[in-house]
């Protein structure tokens, strides 16, 4: 059994998506994405320190978050709406990094219940374009930490 | 193949190849043509040695190869964008994998521990 995340950055998409299985059931899942406390915990590098500025995890909230760097280095700051949260099944949020506002991304996580109390999550983020898209799988943005790739970028978006 | 040194670039000295800005630079640079180490020495603010050594680590990772021209070297850039574009999804997978393998910490933290006072697991917090 594959426990490794499997990845997916097709041709005809603009979306990387991801797919994980998880020994803890959907609802466990869904609660360490929507409790900031839990959330900080995971999804940023240890090296991080993460802290939450606004956190309204119901359909129709926001959040906003950053990632700082040791010693009083660099803040990554992120912020998006949570669309629709659907306890324990599926959660819609934007995304965006604020620097780069306009490279918003439509993030959907799927939390399927499977045998023995396990889950398998499917998360999709789909960008506004394939140029954004391959920016971010390039930058690392999702990680918190964007190393300026710009240049990269220019050259995969050719 | 003989003698040539064929030099498969390993994605994890690719990734720290990478993880400085003057080397991205130097990759951008290389991928509109090939350039001497004098010619890229004039852009930056720093010693040729300096960009010497930059230029090393490249060579090093098999993203950068350097032959003899007449009397320069100049560096080529051995890696095509499509390349490089496999080695972010590769990145960006393992990050992926780095992050939900927090997230199994997390989670088994949830399972293992009860909650340590008699205050009620699924409230939000006490205040």
């Amino acid at each position: 059994m594959s426990r490794q995340t499997q990845i997916e950055v097709p041709d005809d998409l603009p979306i990387v998506r991801t797919v994980r299985e998880f020994d803890a059931p959907p609802a466990k899942v869904f609660r360490a994405h929507i409790d900031p406390e839990l959330f900080v915990q995971w999804v940023g590098p240890h090296a991080l320190a993460g802290e939450v500025s606004t956190w309204d995890a119901r359909t129709g909230g926001e959040y906003r978050y950053a990632m700082k760097e040791p010693d009083g280095g660099d803040e990554h700051w992120f912020r998006g709406c949570f669309h629709e949260l659907r306890d324990g099944e599926r959660l819609v949020q934007t995304f965006c990094y604020e620097p780069w506002p306009d490279g918003v991304v439509l993030e959907t996580l799927v939390f399927e219940a499977l045998d023995g109390g396990r889950c398998r999550l499917t998360s999709t983020s789909l960008s506004g374009s394939f140029e954004e898209r391959d920016a971010l799988v390039a930058s690392g943005m999702e990680q918190g930490v964007q190393e300026g790739f710009e240049k990269l970028d220019r050259l995969l978006a050719r | 193949m003989g003698a040539a040194r064929r030099h498969e670039p390993v994605l994890d000295e690719v990734f720290a190849a990478l993880a400085d800005g003057t080397r991205r630079d130097i990759v951008a640079r290389l991928a509109d043509g090939d350039a001497t180490l004098t010619e890229l020495a004039a852009s930056y603010d720093m010693s040729v040695q300096a960009v010497s050594k930059h230029l090393k680590v490249l060579e090093g990772c098999g993203l950068v190869s350097r032959t003899r021209v007449a009397r320069t070297r100049p560096a080529h850039l051995e890696a095509r964008v499509f390349d490089l574009m496999t080695a972010w999804i590769e990145r960006y997978r393992r990050r992926a994998e780095q992050r939900y393998r927090r997230l199994d910490a997390v989670l088994a933290q949830m399972n293992d521990d009860p909650p340590p006072a008699p205050r009620g697991d699924d409230d939000e917090e006490a205040p």
